[in-house]
């Protein structure tokens, strides 16, 4: 069947992106064999801002096969159809029910003219034909996910979405494990179990595929769980290797190749020393968020969870290797360099947040960049072939620390801020939650711009409560968390500048920002809000654009794709859940402010702007 | 719907007062309508069904003996919706109408509205006998020389009460922690600290009263238990407990029943609790 390729809007300001990529025909027919995105990505604009080389691999342009769409984990895609002086016209051409009510958290793929659409527990996978009216499931794919990850998993049973290669759709259970279903027929092609659910393990990100490798990491810090990060075979399934983040060198795959940038992060087997006895073993350090891939470094990078209890008390020392950047090599998974965030952590920042690998001038020299939007509050941006910091500057109001030092990495703390064990410490901010939490920003080239869905969230943590697990009392802190310093709204898109390291503008919202974004050659950018409009601003001046109240809260990722018939569409979940969005389930209840590790405090509000959800919309013309 | 996220309910019929078991395991929350002659509504407890003493699916656990014990009293069907004692148990069971009753919780636990205490424990010390280590205060010197062994909690800022104390006086690095949850595929995962005694992998655990009673008094080699002294550790870490049901929060009509029939069967409740060697405090005819 042959398809039309309709012409592009091209404006004057997008030649250099577009040029050579007028390939659709092409690109449909073969996927694998158009070259016109590497060569795309690898061509810096004007601006001299280019993401880095073969990021986007064999991809079409009009196509969205991993999570991010691209290894550089930018969420950009090139397509421009739909932009800034035509967005006002979306409308929505095509929307569909998972079946599932609970938070669609990620994305779904478009490979070819089939959309994939994973769902949170069961984790069902559908292969949707956008050739047909409406779009049309051609097959559904149940992996059987055990229902006592549920119970035994207890807290979130979102999943952020599939990756695809190899002619495989691949993607995790709740139940730790990753399945491999053939991309046309939907059978499965292989099944591995990545983690036991006996023991609190889940695994709820979304994989990436890098060189014939299957990158998993797992979930469950919360219930004493070690962190791992771990390859698999694409062919088979098989394990080729397995990285944990605590634990001696050995395990941790640290070897000769390492080097660390600062001297806090070096030597030998800190994932043991760092902690008091055998706790490591409880240490958490879990590697549930966004994965990133460099081709010409051979490079991989990832941030770890916070260290496992909470109670920093409870663990002395620095708790290596939770909170670290980590880049390693992906034949082999040894660590080429690590930077430990925040050393000791007491306040639940893990950072398993999104790496944005650009390449851009920085201070007046051509740099290979990794940005990192932090929970912590900062926005950092490293030299990503060393490890170096070179900028680290706060987007939200912080008041745990003051400045992160450059020469030393070491973050200059609020030590009064530092919560210990019955002591009472109020303004904490970011709460918990973080500046942001898992939900990824996006990059453009074209205005050099990172768009990050940010929280204005604080926490007051208190005095100890009696409470009761598996028959047993114990005594535990409350958490209250409230709306930061200003006027009372919650979340903002910010629009940074890495380089200068501010905000270019920005867009407050009421409710914290718990969808993704994404950011187009039309300078148009998208993103959703938890009370469940999907909106679409300049991506040069924040202006609001266009909008569209969908059914639930919005806590997915958006994406573009270009379908079949030519034209570019628009892609989002609508179902509302994950950490905070829990908070509008009917089980959950608000009259208790320490509901939800204390989230409950922060958006009291959510149950009367929202309701449980789960739908897919589509944006057109 | 065979992999729905229900918990399993199984139903326990009591005919008048003869104790015909008819046990039915079935998937999700469904009305079932066994051949009972009594159009009185079930007892529905909420419990996990893997963690004695306290509860399990066998109903081998003293929680379950005092459902019996009630349900029995009242003619009443008894309805166990199992979902593990965890995060999210009292969301997913008794906030979510699955059942109306948890066998335990603290008197002043918040997510629930408690019945009046029907027994008050402490936390212990527990020591393998042959070891002679007679620790009974978190200031007794020789705990600075020992591998103390306590239960994490893992997340919410939780801890064992122990753990406050061992920290207060600098001794958080003998702490060798054992998750509260475990390895949920083994019998009863919390048992695992009391394990740890009976190995020697630590020389005292400090543990919850009813969980160390019954696992020592299945321990093959003996343990020795002593409550910890003071019952508080000023200023505000509490180590004895008052345990009670809970009931949904508004649920006053059903708190009230539940009230008067733990003082029905007071005295055989408390046989029970000391059966499964439940240390108790203040208790009656002691």
């Amino acid at each position: 069947m042959r398809h039309t390729c309709l012409r592009r809007v091209v404006t004057a300001a997008s030649i250099a992106l577009t040029t050579g990529v007028d390939a659709c025909e092409k690109a449909r027919a073969n996927p694998a064999e158009d070259t016109a995105a590497v060569r795309l990505a690898a061509a810096p604009l004007p601006n001299g801002i280019a993401l880095p080389a073969g990021v986007t691999g064999t991809q079409g342009d009009g196509e969205w096969t991993m999570p991010a769409r691209d290894f550089a984990s930018s969420r950009y895609s090139p397509l421009s159809d739909i932009n800034v002086a035509n967005v006002g016209n979306l409308k929505v051409t095509m929307n569909m029910s998972t079946g599932v009510l609970q938070g669609h958290e990620g994305q779904p793929l478009v490979i070819g003219s089939t959309m994939y659409v994973v769902t949170p527990y069961p984790n069902k996978l559908f292969s949707i034909d956008l050739t047909k009216p409406g779009g049309v499931v051609n097959w559904t794919f149940s992996p059987g996910t055990s229902d006592r990850a549920v119970g035994i998993a207890c807290c979130d049973i979102v999943n952020r979405g599939a990756a695809y290669a190899d002619g495989k759709i691949i993607y995790n259970t709740l139940d730790a494990h990753t399945v491999a279903v053939d991309a046309k027929t939907g059978k499965e092609v292989w099944r591995t179990q990545v983690g036991d659910i006996n023991i609190g393990e889940t695994v709820t990100m979304a994989p990436l595929i890098v060189k014939g490798k299957v990158l998993v990491g797992n979930s469950g810090g919360e219930l004493g769980v070690r962190g791992h990060l771990t390859a698999l075979d694409v062919t088979t399934g098989k394990q080729v290797w397995k990285a944990w983040s605590t634990g001696s060198d050995a395990d941790v795959l640290i070897g000769p190749d390492f080097k660390a940038f600062y001297p806090r992060d070096r030597g030998a087997n800190l994932g043991l020393s760092t902690w008091t006895k055998d706790q490591w073993k409880l240490g958490g350090g879990t590697v549930w968020g966004w994965l990133s891939y460099d081709p010409n470094l051979n490079l991989i990078y990832y941030g770890t969870g916070n260290p496992g209890v909470w109670n920093a008390d409870l663990r002395p020392g620095d708790n290596k290797w939770s909170i670290t950047l980590f880049a390693r090599d992906p034949d082999t998974g040894q660590a080429k360099w690590a930077y430990q965030f925040v050393k000791h952590d007491a306040w639940d920042y893990d950072e398993i947040m999104e790496n944005v690998l650009v390449d851009m001038p920085f201070n007046g020299q051509q740099r290979k960049l990794l940005i990192h939007p932090g929970r912590t509050g900062f926005v950092y941006v490293f030299d990503r072939t060393n490890g170096e910091l070179l900028k680290a500057e706060t987007y939200q109001p912080v008041t745990w620390a003051k400045s992160v030092d450059l020469k030393t990495g070491e973050t200059v703390e609020v030590p009064e801020k530092r919560t210990h064990d019955g002591v009472i410490t109020r303004g904490i901010c970011p709460s918990s939650t973080g500046a942001k939490d898992q939900q990824p920003s996006a990059f453009s080239p074209r205005t050099g711009l990172l768009y990050i869905p940010a929280h204005n969230v604080c926490m007051d943590y208190e005095g100890v409560e009696a409470n009761y697990i598996a028959g047993t009392p114990y005594v535990g802190a409350s958490v209250r968390m409230y709306p930061g310093p200003g006027d009372g709204r919650r979340g903002e898109l910010v629009a940074w500048d890495p380089v200068k390291g501010q905000p270019v503008c920005s867009i407050k919202e009421d409710l914290p920002l718990w969808s993704g974004i994404l950011a187009t050659a039309g300078d148009v950018v998208f993103y959703g809000t938890m009370d469940g409009w999907f909106k679409a601003i300049d991506a040069r001046n924040c202006a609001p654009l266009w909008q569209f109240k969908t059914g639930s809260g919005v806590v997915g990722n958006p994406i573009a794709y270009r379908g079949p018939d030519g034209k570019q569409y628009i892609a989002v979940y609508s179902g509302v859940g994950g950490w905070m969005g829990a908070i509008a389930f009917p089980s959950v209840s608000i009259d208790d402010p320490y509901t939800a590790l204390g989230a409950a405090g922060a958006v009291p509000d959510i149950k009367e702007k929202t309701r449980m959800g789960g739908m897919l919309y589509v944006f057109g013309f | 719907m065979s992999s729905d996220s229900e918990g399993h309910t199984a139903v326990r019929v009591w005919h008048e007062n003869m104790a015909l078991c008819l046990p039915l395991l079935v998937f999700g929350v469904m009305a079932m309508s066994p051949a009972s002659r009594s159009e009185q509504p079930s007892l529905r407890v909420c419990a996990d069904p893997n963690n004695l003493p306290f509860s399990d699916s066998a109903e081998n656990g003293f929680e379950n003996r005092i459902a019996t014990l009630i349900a029995r009293g009242r003619g009443q069907r008894l309805e166990y919706t199992w979902w593990p004692a965890r995060r999210g148990f009292i969301r997913n069971t008794l906030r979510a109408g699955r059942c109306d009753i948890v066998m335990g919780v603290p008197s002043s636990y918040e997510l629930t509205l408690p019945s009046t205490p029907y027994y008050r424990s402490t936390y212990v010390f527990v020591t393998r006998t042959d070891r002679h280590l007679a620790v009974r205060s978190f200031d007794d010197t020789v705990l600075r020389h020992l591998r103390i062994g306590i239960h994490m909690m893992g997340d919410d800022y939780a801890n064992s009460p122990a753990a406050l104390s061992l920290q207060r006086r600098r001794l958080g690095a003998q702490i060798i922690g054992y998750m509260i949850y475990g390895d949920y595929s083994k019998p009863h995962p919390p048992s695992a600290l009391i394990n740890a005694v009976t190995r020697g992998d630590v020389d005292v655990a400090v543990a919850w009263g009813p969980l160390a009673g019954y696992f020592a008094k299945q321990s093959r080699v003996p343990l020795t238990l002593a409550n910890v002294s003071p019952a508080i550790d000023l200023p505000f870490t509490p180590f004895v407990f008052d345990i009670a049901l809970g009931v949904r929060r508004g649920d006053t009509a059903r708190r009230a029943m539940l009230d008067s029939e733990l003082v029905r069967h007071r005295v055989d409740i408390e046989r029970i609790l000391r059966d499964f060697g439940v240390p108790l405090l203040n208790a009656r005819a002691r």
